[in-house]
Parts: structure tokens; sequence; C-alpha cells
């Protein structure tokens, strides 16, 4: 059978796609792919569901060899170096590693997260609707962690489908939007004018739970035990030590430290892809502003199979469309139709 | 009482989620509110609503934002806080089995002198309790109980345990709990259930709803052996009395 085997694979290297929704009462965290948008862009130019499950490849390099037969994939999300064969082929476009034939992929450029898309999927025993790896809970499939050299895919044979290449807005940038609350109430003035004036950068022991922040100190109003309630993704706690932690797809479904904001769900793909170390900075916004992105995101998902173009010759303009990638782009979180993707 | 019977406060978690906080205490009037307010969303079926997440003293509520804003969805949750909800159908009653102190409860003998007593009376007034699940959450299956008597509140360890072990039944503040998965806690740990409240591949898969009724009772090491292999090959272990 055609299978894609993984040669070699970095750390946070997992498969991942729209995340299993409806058990957070019984403290099953959603999981799913950091980046939404690199996901269905993905998964888009191949045919799949926007939110079908994908290698989500961490920042360092990886490789892939087709086996059996020729693999049929898209790239999209944070971009690097890569080539099939020694040729370079760029992101955000689909490709077809030859039987036998190894796709290299560089470390992450301008970006954390890069997802690879297989054409029809990763076949996989679903559990609450979703194959995606929480190691805690002991789920995902193929496999229940993230994934190590040796590793193998099943894939359907390649179609043969002409290639395409998705024309995806250009990137977001600007701060992180947030909106106050659930308990910005246990913050004083000052300390949330401090939280929005600040710079801040992602510690580099942030995981896919939680994104820790550096910069300065946030401190409560009325010390750091709250009694625990529900989290989002984007929920931006801040335990005893001030330093406040943005929780992310595998976060736990409840915590006890207070909630001083929420970015918001558009922004929580572009946050994902911050890389350890850059400077940025947070900004408030109100709820009207934040549903309004929340719908353009939505909308955007839903134009995504408008926006595949032919490739027109098989002489790419690497370099030309690396350029165009190196920002990464904006954003998260939906399903084409629904916010929340069909469980 | 007073103070949990005002309108619940709406905050936002973010532009897809709302909080609807009862108290900002653990409060048994608050958390019986909590999933009376749960059980009536469940009961009305709110377009946009998706998923909810009952806690200790306030109800998370998941919504699509392009099927429903936040104020309309506020303005409905407010409503069915006012109107009685619908009762807890039949609620159910799990005895759960417990191997009390050595290896299984390795804090036991210190709970008990902490709180200057013997471990045997900890274990008999930890097991006269009579619980109820008032949130599960952390990681899968792990609930949270209330209704430990005054006497066994005690503050959780000032350092965290990394890892402790899967089915460990401990105290945490005025709570119990029965943790699923080997995990991280803080709480003291006065023995081991062989019961899963998480296993895959059983039906059901979670064993404890939020609201359940749970009590208690002792067993031996060799009895929890047993049954302990009995809930691997997935049997319920635990016995429901009422449903």
């Amino acid at each position: 059978m055609t299978r894609l085997v993984v040669t070699s694979i970095g750390p946070a290297s997992s498969v991942q796609d729209g995340g299993r929704h409806g058990a957070q009462r019984y403290g099953l965290t959603p999981s799913g792919a950091m980046d939404r948008l690199a996901l269905a862009a993905a998964n888009t130019l191949v045919g799949n569901l926007p939110f079908a499950a994908a290698v989500e490849i961490g920042p360092f390099g990886a490789a892939f060899t087709a086996r059996e037969g020729a693999v049929r994939l898209a790239l999209s999300g944070a971009p690097r170096n890569a080539e099939i064969a020694g040729r370079p082929v760029a992101f955000d476009t689909s490709m077809t590693i030859p039987r036998g034939e190894t796709l290299t992929l560089g470390f992450a450029k301008g970006g954390a997260f890069s997802y690879l898309a297989i054409e029809g999927g990763i076949t996989g025993e679903p559990m609450f609707g979703s194959l995606a790896v929480n190691a805690r809970a002991g789920l995902g499939s193929p496999y229940q962690r993230p994934l190590q050299a040796g590793d193998e895919l099943p894939a359907q044979a390649a179609t043969g489908a002409p290639e395409l290449r998705i024309e995806l807005p250009q990137a977001a940038s600007g701060p992180i939007r947030v909106l106050f609350g659930p308990q910005d109430d246990e913050f004083a003035d000052d300390a949330k004018q401090l939280f929005l004036n600040s710079e801040w950068k992602i510690s580099p022991t942030s995981d896919r739970m939680g994104y820790r922040l550096e910069g300065p100190v946030i401190k409560h109003l009325h010390g750091h035990n709250i009694v625990s309630d529900g989290t989002v993704d984007g929920s931006i706690q801040v335990p005893g030590n001030g330093a406040p932690i943005v929780l992310m797809p595998d976060r736990g479904t409840t915590g006890g430290y207070p909630k001083i904001a929420t970015v918001i769900s558009a922004d929580l793909g572009r946050l994902a892809q911050i890389t350890a170390g850059t400077v940025f900075r947070f900004k408030a916004i109100g709820m009207a502003e934040a549903q309004l992105e929340l719908k353009k995101l939505a909308q955007l998902l839903r134009s995504l199979p408008d926006r595949l173009r032919a490739i027109d010759s098989m002489e790419l303009n690497v370099d030309a469309l690396h350029d165009a990638n190196v920002a990464g782009h904006a954003v998260s979180a939906v399903d084409a139709d629904t916010w929340y993707p069909p469980v | 009482m007073e103070a949990t019977l005002r309108p619940p406060r709406l905050l936002p978690s973010g532009d897809a989620a709302i909080t609807v906080e009862f108290s900002k205490q653990i409060d048994d009037a608050a958390n019986q509110r909590v999933l009376a307010l749960d059980r009536a969303i469940s009961a009305a079926s709110i377009a946009g609503v998706t998923e909810t997440v009952p806690t200790y003293r306030s109800l998370l509520v998941h919504y699509d934002p392009c099927q429903i804003d936040f104020d309309t969805l506020g303005e409905k949750l407010l409503t069915l806080t006012k109107i009685p909800a619908p009762p807890n159908g039949g609620t159910r009653h799990w005895r759960v089995p417990v191997a009390y102190g050595g290896e299984n409860g390795i804090d036991l003998e210190n709970v008990a002198k902490t709180l200057n007593t013997t471990p045997d009376e900890i274990v008999a007034r930890h097991v006269a309790g009579h619980y109820r699940v008032a949130m599960i959450g952390f990681t899968p299956g792990w609930s949270y109980l209330s209704g430990l008597e005054k006497f066994l509140h005690m503050p959780r360890r000032q350092n965290p345990r990394i890892l402790t072990p899967s089915g460990t039944i401990s105290i945490g503040g005025v709570q119990t709990g029965i943790q699923c998965l080997a995990g991280p806690s803080g709480w003291h740990l006065i023995g081991r259930t062989p019961i899963r409240t998480y296993q895959l591949h059983r039906e059901p898969i979670f064993l404890l709803e939020p609201g359940d009724r749970v009590t208690f009772f002792g067993i031996d090491e060799k009895s929890f052996a047993e049954q302990d292999k009995a809930a691997e090959r997935g049997e319920l272990v635990a016995e429901l009395v009422a449903s």
C-alpha cells in the first residue's frame, strides 16, 4: 500500500486536524492545529475538507519518503526551504513525491508550524471525531504521540491531478488583539495598562499547551488563586509569578489562575506562529470588532477553494513564491461552514 | 446562600465563549445553579451553542458567533437562569471502591497527624460522606467532588507533586477528588480506586457526569488488585446504586 514514511522529524510534530469537540465537560481538551488557516490552505490544495487531519511540523527540519507509490501533498504555514529529490518546491502549492523519492524540509522561517496535507487525507481511527494527537489522554491516530522517524502514514496513490497554488491574502501584522476578561477585575488598571503597553516575547519553554510570555510582572489584586473555571484557546492566565501564559489547543479544560484577557479567535493562528524571542504587543479591542474579525476569517476559509490557481509552468519561480510566503499568514480556527468543525 | 441567588455575571471568555459566573467561591448553592443552567441550556437547544463546561461556580458556554452574538446569547442565558430548570432526571449514585492508605494513599498518615486524629478516623469520615460531582476538568475524568465535611478540609501542599498515580483519591482544600490519569497534583493522596472515570474503548468512555452522586467504600489490597484488572478489561467496577 502507498504510504508516506517519516524519514526524519523534529520534536513538536504531530497529526492534527480541527480538534475534538464536545467532551470538554469531561476534562478532554480539544487539541487540533495551532494555525487553522494554514491547515485549511494545505488541505484545500489537495482537495481535502479544510480541517482534515494533516501533519503539523514543528520548527525543526523534517523529511518524508513516498513508498510503494507516488504521494500527492501540499505544504502551507511557516515557510521553509523544501525540495523533492533535490528540486526546490514552493509552499502554498501542491506537489507530488514520485515513488521512492524524498521531500526534505529545512527549519521553519518566520514562523513555528508548517502543515503537510496528503491528498485523500490521513487514514486513521477517529476518537470523538478527530485524529488529533493528545498524548496525555492516549488519543490520536495512527499514532497516540508526536511523530518519530520511521513512522508510516498510509496514503492514497497520487491521482495525478494537476498541481495547484493557492493565493492567500497578505499576512495580518501589528499587535495580537485581545478581549479583556473573564477575570480582568482581578487586576488593577495599572496592571492592565502594563499588559497592553509592554513588549512581550514567547518563552522557548512554550508548547502546544501554552505559550509562556516573557515581559514585565503582572500583579494580581487579590492573589493568584481563583476557583477553577473553564478555559478557551487563547485564555491568558496569570499564575503566581506574574508571567502570563496564553493557553493553546492542548490546554487543560479548566484552570485556577485569573485570566486577564483572551486572544481573539482571528489572531490565534498568528500568535501560534510567533517564534521564541520575537518581540510583539497586545491590543485590546471590543466584542463587536472581535466577532467581526472572526466572521471575516470564516469567510476567508469558505473562499479557499476559489483561491486555487493552476500552476502554468513546471519551472516555478520558487524564490518569488518563498518571498511571498515569508511573512506567513494571518490567523486561525474555523471550519469553512461553521465556527466549530463537525464532530 | 443569598449572595449566589443574585443574577449571575456574564463574562466574555474571548469572542466565542461566555463564562456565566454564579459565585467567586466554592459554593454548593452556586454549583447547583451551574448544573441547573447546564440542563436548561441542553433542554433549550439554543442554535449556535456548541459545548458547555460546568465548574464549581460558573458555566462556560462555547458558541459560534456566526450564528449568535454575545448580547443575544447573554440575554437568553439570563432568561434561562430565571425559570425553573428541568429536574436532574434521576440523579445517579455511584459507590466507588477505594484502597485507603499505605502505598495507595501515601499522605493518609500525615493528614491524620495534621488533623490530630488517626488514619482510621480519616477513612471512616471520608467513607461516611455524601458527595456530588461538582465538575470534571483539568485532565480527562478528573472529578472534583463537593460535600467534604469540614473536619477533613486541608490546604493543598506547598509543593505540588509532578507525578501522582492514576486512580488517586485525594483531598485538596474543601474538596475531595477522583483522579483518573497519572499526572501532577498538589492534593493530599489518601487512597486509590480501581475505577476508571475515563477509559477508551469502553461504553461509556466517561463514567461520571457532573451532578452525579458519589459515596466511597473501603477495599483491601487484594480486592484492589482484582478490581484493577477487571477495570483494565473494561468493566465499570463502580456500583450504580440508583438511576
